[in-house]
């Protein structure tokens, strides 16, 4: 593999992993305060499998440059994160959660489709062992989007208003990372532009069958992911907090 | 129709009680739907839904380090442990609504602050150690009550004990192995573990209940073999697997009068200093007021969405029924 085709899949699977951890950060934040005890169960699945995915992304790093997943997830900081501005978004209500969950799930089951035939196997390999457990995930949140937006009418005004704010941030999951489209000429990743529009077309679709107004002014919408939300500092401090709490410490 | 529970003002109450005791001395499991003493399964009721209550509420001081455990595995074996206690709550659950009574009543219990949970679960988890600590010593001590829960002679309360043991027994072992780990560990790490260990021993051991003398439900509970052993038993039990694996850990316990008496092969702890005990059960624990009011919170802002989940599955059935 060239070089810089080596650091633009470090850097991809870095970004892939990261939405993962700071995603499955906001959602066990819920675990023991669900609205139902049903629930409580089924998102600390879902964050399992999204610790599982981003354990699974590092890991492919580590193939390529030796680094340890754990290093990467506690002792980085904010602005060496690579997740996008959408998962770092404070939790919310059950709606704003699940909203997001739904718009994240439909574009990893999406790129995780297309990414089946990556030319890279340890990548297809990676991409088979999750894909379904994914699949589940869509299910789940899909069928929340539904419920809450059909529901009764503060269900629906709560979800209309956790979309008026996902909306655009939604969007930076389909922003190229710098040096991207070298994996894509190489097929080792999809091209996120037809992912995009396959994205678009079901989540309007879902959105609107749910009764659901997509925003008329999105407003702003963050590209790079060098850039983050003011959140994600205090959200890494509470993170890394055990990891860092001991200089010394070489196991946890 | 609905469940008939024996009262003594029944005509056939004595006779129907000696073939029940008989039954339970057999070593049969009372089911659901067989004719049972209104006192058998009000003590069940209340032995049940405290169980699942506890696990509830156990989901609470553990499930607040899951967002600051130390490395990508241990986020992850939290996790799934927080996600067996709501499960557990949810078999446990279940088991009792066999009795004739809902979820929404026991949880209306919980919340009111009528129903109890274990003591435990009102102290602190103040360092990531205590999270260790807890699935040693407190998922231990839980252990070996259901492990003695598991022979009850109530059928799906015998049953849920089984699978919940096989899950806990995981979690007691995991715990262990974190606590030794950091036991070996750097000098930080060590003292961690210590003041774990120095917090949680007590209350592990309070655990079980007062003393049989203290025990007001003990023996009739002996008696319909929903419990086949005393407090005391079970305390013993404990002690004399844990005392010697944290002492063997190069830790200390934090009772001077602890001792193993070679002739009985147990050993002996120093007072229990059940004034806290007492103070904790009536709701003057550390924790008490927020444990109870995290789950009050969760109920109540969880209420929208319940409300919204039923006005959904109401015009799904409307438009069935259409159709």
């Amino acid at each position: 593999m060239r070089s810089e085709v080596r650091e633009a899949l470090i850097a991809k699977l870095t970004a892939l992993a990261d939405d993962e951890v700071i995603l499955a950060h906001r959602n066990s934040e819920w675990v023991g305060h669900g609205p139902i005890l049903e629930e409580d169960i089924a998102l600390a699945n879902i964050v399992q499998d999204e610790l599982g995915h981003a354990t699974l992304w590092y890991g492919l790093r580590q193939q390529l440059d030796g680094s340890d997943p754990d290093q990467l997830a506690f002792f980085r900081d904010a602005n060496e994160y690579r997740c996008c501005e959408l998962v770092e978004l404070p939790k919310g209500d059950w709606a704003f959660t699940m909203l997001r969950q739904y718009l994240f799930d439909l574009y990893e089951a999406l790129w995780l489709e297309a990414a089946r035939h990556s030319t890279y196997q340890p990548l297809a390999d990676a991409v088979q062992k999750i894909i379904r457990e994914e699949r589940f995930h869509l299910q789940h949140t899909q069928a929340w989007v539904e419920r809450l937006g059909q529901g009764t009418e503060e269900s629906n005004r709560r979800l209309q208003q956790a979309l008026e704010m996902q909306w655009s941030y939604a969007q930076q999951l389909f922003v190229p990372i710098p040096g991207e489209e070298l994996l894509v000429a190489e097929g080792i990743v999809p091209d996120l532009a037809p992912i995009k529009e396959r994205w678009l077309e079901h989540s309007t679709r879902h959105l609107q069958a749910a009764g659901l107004k997509l925003p008329i002014n999105p407003g702003y919408q963050p590209t790079s992911r060098a850039y983050h939300t003011e959140h994600l500092w205090s959200l890494l401090a509470e993170m890394q907090s055990t990891a860092r709490w001991d200089a010394e410490a070489k196991v946890w | 129709m609905p469940i008939k529970y024996g009262v003594p003002s029944d005509p056939d109450y004595n006779e129907r009680l000696r073939e029940f005791e008989a039954r339970i001395a057999r070593g049969e499991k009372i089911e659901p739907g067989d004719w049972m003493p209104e006192e058998y399964r009000r003590q069940l009721i209340r032995m049940i839904s405290q169980h699942a209550h506890s696990e509830v509420v156990g989901m609470l001081p553990e499930g607040a380090w899951i967002t600051r455990a130390p490395t990508l595995k241990r986020k992850m074996i939290l996790v799934a442990k927080v996600q067996d206690e709501a499960g557990h709550g949810q078999y446990l659950y279940h088991a009792a609504e066999t009795l004739g009574i809902s979820r929404e009543a026991m949880l209306e219990a919980l919340l009111s602050g009528k129903a109890k949970y274990s003591s435990i679960f009102n102290y602190p988890t103040l360092t990531w150690a205590d999270i260790g600590t807890i699935g040693w010593l407190v998922d231990g001590a839980a252990i070996k009550n259901q492990t003695m829960l598991a022979a009850c002679s109530y059928g799906p309360y015998s049953r849920a004990m089984v699978r919940i043991c096989a899950e806990e027994t995981f979690h007691h072992k995991q715990g262990k192995e974190m606590v030794l780990l950091y036991a070996k560990g750097t000098p930080k790490q060590r003292q961690m573990a210590q003041d774990a260990i120095n917090r949680w021993w007590w209350p592990a051991l309070m655990m079980m209940g007062p003393h049989d003398k203290d025990s007001p439900n003990t023996e009739i509970l002996v008696r319909w073999g929903i419990k086949t052993k005393t407090n005391d038993q079970v305390r013993q039990e404990f002690i004399n697997e844990h005392a010697p694996e944290i002492l063997e850990a190069g830790l200390t316990i934090p009772d001077p009068e602890l001792r193993y008496d070679e002739a009985t092969g147990n050993w002996i702890h120093g007072p229990i200093n059940w004034d806290e005990f007492w103070q904790v059960v009536g709701g003057n624990g550390p924790m008490n007021k927020e444990r109870l009011e995290a789950r009050r919170r969760a109920h109540a802002e969880g209420a929208w969405v319940r409300e919204a989940l039923e006005a959904y599955a109401a015009k799904k059935q409307k438009t069935a029924v259409a159709v």
